[in-house]
């Protein structure tokens, strides 16, 4: 069969700017959801307002006084955990989010469009990093009110920075389970399987010296741990190298193995 | 900013007759497990025509509309849409179709404007092109009023319309409409119709997928008739009216006792080429095939000459299992209905 051109060739190549042009239309068009449905920001209002709150006055006082700093020194110690915490719990909305594109057939005109697959992955990313900062600055606002001290600035740049990168590795799976699974209830049962473990089995809310030796292993390499000891050392002092280096470790590692997996999952998703 | 000029840039293949080919496919196969989607379809749709493809639940319509717009990949066969290959070539092929699914897929929580603008950008308009070429396409879709709701306040039929309007902001060559007018009323059915006719009008090729023969014939001029994943007939819209019999005048006495000397005047009147009259006591009326507006008016009139009063008369065109049974002897998709239906004929007449 002989093929005459009847005009140019199409260009199949998506050059840099249209990525990011691409990609900045899908940021603005899940920030339109926000807009248009401000109780999807609930999770990311209440949780840092609620959490906070529990943790400080209902366990706080005992908690504080077997650690021995009451509850003033108990909050110091809890609060950089729940930037931790809460930048792993908001990450999960990437893959409900996900999960409701592909179920009412918006990802099927996207995935009809000449855009390259990654901007609306990474959309989704940028757009869920901005809410989880929102919530951060309210729960830094509530932390205050309730007697935690930001002695060191730049140290609480750096954990919620060490945070933002480890949430956007993590993203990756949850952003493969969004692919994946059938609905965004499962997405969110498999996110709760995930992070389960990670959330309790870590130094967020309790120091892991009292632990079982088992447990102290698990946590000393539990990315969510890492990463309260970081900012705890970064926020109010002590040891961070430690934390560091495993959460960057992990960082990477999720990323380099999972971005390729998601992607490939959302190209071959029917 | 190059993109305003990509739209439009196709290239098609050579039809050995000379017409170009802006859909060609060879051998499609895509299986689900033991469900055979497609086994072994081809279809040619020429440049600038409409092709209908009908077929009944389950046919294999849709896999077919998803595998043309590359969200799905054949199991075996090729496909070229303006002469890029579907599996190798998508990011071409992208550029120059545009798509309305059978399930809308226009985002919810954004407003009409909101949904044509996004899809301007992601197709490489300049903020001012998309914002006038949203406006543009509310206008023509009569959804200007409703152009700062969000889409869920909207009802079926302009979520289709936006849907529509949708799949026409690149100025696509080709474009594929699976059931556009399922579960409309027959107003907002004949706005849609209106608004496919004017785009084909701009020379767009448009592969439509129906359950309604009705549809087809409105919008159609070539048909390709599907089942169980097979093409079981194709051919020009007149050729395959003329094979499963035109239109079938419906006759309603008011008195049902008047169905029986009814039928037995129509048959023996010898209107030229009148196939024989159905009874159907059930519903209380009586169906004559009927070829051409002659046989029509003659019909009609040997009726109101006789004197019986009538409820309704109408004229409807073959239902889809019409269609089937009068090109494969078969109903469509299943078997196990069409003694029962016989049985009840025989009963009636
Ligand atoms: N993802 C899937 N997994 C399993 N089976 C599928 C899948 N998609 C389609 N099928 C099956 O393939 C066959 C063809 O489906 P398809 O949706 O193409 O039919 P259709 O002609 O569009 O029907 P309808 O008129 O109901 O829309 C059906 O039997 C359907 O059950
Ligand atoms: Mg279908």
């Amino acid at each position: 069969m002989s093929t005459v051109t009847a005009h140019a060739p199409v260009d199949a190549r998506i050059p840099l700017r249209g990525h990011l042009r691409h990609t900045g239309a899908l940021i603005r068009r899940n920030l339109l959801w926000i807009r248009q449905d401000p109780e999807s920001m609930f999770d990311a209002l209440l949780m840092p307002v609620a959490f906070t709150l529990l943790f400080v006055y209902v366990f706080g006082g005992s908690i504080g006084k077997a650690l021995g700093g009451g509850q003033d020194g108990y909050v110091q110690y809890v609060i950089p955990g729940m930037i931790a915490m809460m930048s792993m719990t908001l990450s999960q909305g990437v893959g409900t989010g996900f999960s409701q594109d592909f179920n009412s057939g918006v990802m099927d005109r996207f995935r009809s469009l000449p855009i390259g697959r990654g901007s609306v992955l990474f959309a989704k990313i940028a757009v869920e990093l901005a809410r989880m900062l929102f919530a951060t600055t309210l729960l830094m606002v509530v932390a205050v009110l309730v007697g935690f001290r930001i002695t060191n600035w730049p140290g609480l740049v750096a954990a919620v920075g060490l945070s933002a990168v480890f949430a956007s590795s993590i993203m990756w799976v949850f952003l493969t389970l969004g692919v994946t699974l059938k609905n965004a209830q499962s997405v969110q049962a498999m996110g709760f399987l995930v992070l389960f473990p990670l959330q309790f089995g870590s130094s967020i809310f309790a120091p892991t010296a009292s632990m079982p030796g088992w447990l102290q292993a698990f946590t000393d390499y539990n990315p969510l741990s890492t990463l309260a000891d970081a900012a705890r050392g970064l926020m109010v002092g002590g040891p961070v190298a430690h934390g560091l280096w495993v959460t960057l470790g992990w960082s990477v590692a999720l990323t380099a193995v999972m971005a390729p997996v998601a992607i490939r999952a959302f190209r071959t998703r029917t | 900013m190059t993109g305003d000029t990509v739209t439009g840039m196709t290239r098609y293949d050579d039809d050995p007759a000379g017409a170009r080919r802006a859909v060609t496919v060879r051998g499609l196969v895509k299986h689900y497990g033991e469900t055979k989607a497609l086994n072994g379809v081809d279809l040619d749709v020429a440049e600038g025509t409409v092709m209908g493809v009908l077929g009944p639940n389950g046919a294999g319509k849709t896999t077919l509309v998803r595998i043309l717009s590359t969200l799905l990949a054949p199991d075996a066969g090729r496909a070229t849409v303006a002469g890029y290959d579907v599996v190798r070539q998508p990011r071409q092929l992208r550029r120059v179709i545009g798509l309305t699914g059978q399930y809308a897929s226009v985002d919810e929580k954004l407003s009409g404007r909101e949904n044509l603008y996004l899809i301007g950008r992601l197709l490489d308009l300049s903020r001012r092109e998309a914002r006038a070429r949203a406006d543009e396409l509310l206008e023509r879709f009569s959804l200007a009023e409703a152009a700062r709701r969000p889409a869920h306040t909207y009802s079926g039929g302009m979520r289709r319309r936006l849907d529509l309007a949708a799949s026409m902001i690149g100025r696509p060559a080709v474009l594929y409409l699976d059931e556009p007018t399922t579960g409309l009323d027959p107003r907002t059915r004949n706005e849609v119709w209106d608004e496919v006719r004017s785009m084909v009008g701009e020379g767009v090729t448009v592969l439509l997928t129906t359950q309604y023969m009705e549809e087809a014939e409105q919008l159609a001029s070539e048909l390709t008739v599907v089942d169980r994943g097979q093409v079981i007939a194709r051919g020009g819209i007149e050729e395959l009216k003329a094979k499963v019999g035109g239109r079938t005048l419906r006759v309603k006495p008011a008195d049902p006792r008047d169905l029986a000397p009814l039928a037995a005047m129509l048959d023996g009147l010898g209107i030229t080429g009148l196939a024989s009259p159905v009874v159907d006591a059930e519903d209380g009326v009586l169906r004559v095939p009927v070829l051409s507006d002659e046989q029509l008016t003659a019909a009609i009139g040997a009726v109101t000459a006789r004197g019986i009063t009538v409820s309704s008369v109408t004229t409807e065109l073959p239902s889809l299992d019409e269609v089937f049974l009068s090109l494969t002897g078969q109903r469509a998709g299943r078997t196990q209905d069409a003694p029962a239906a016989e049985a009840r004929e025989e009963a009636a007449a």
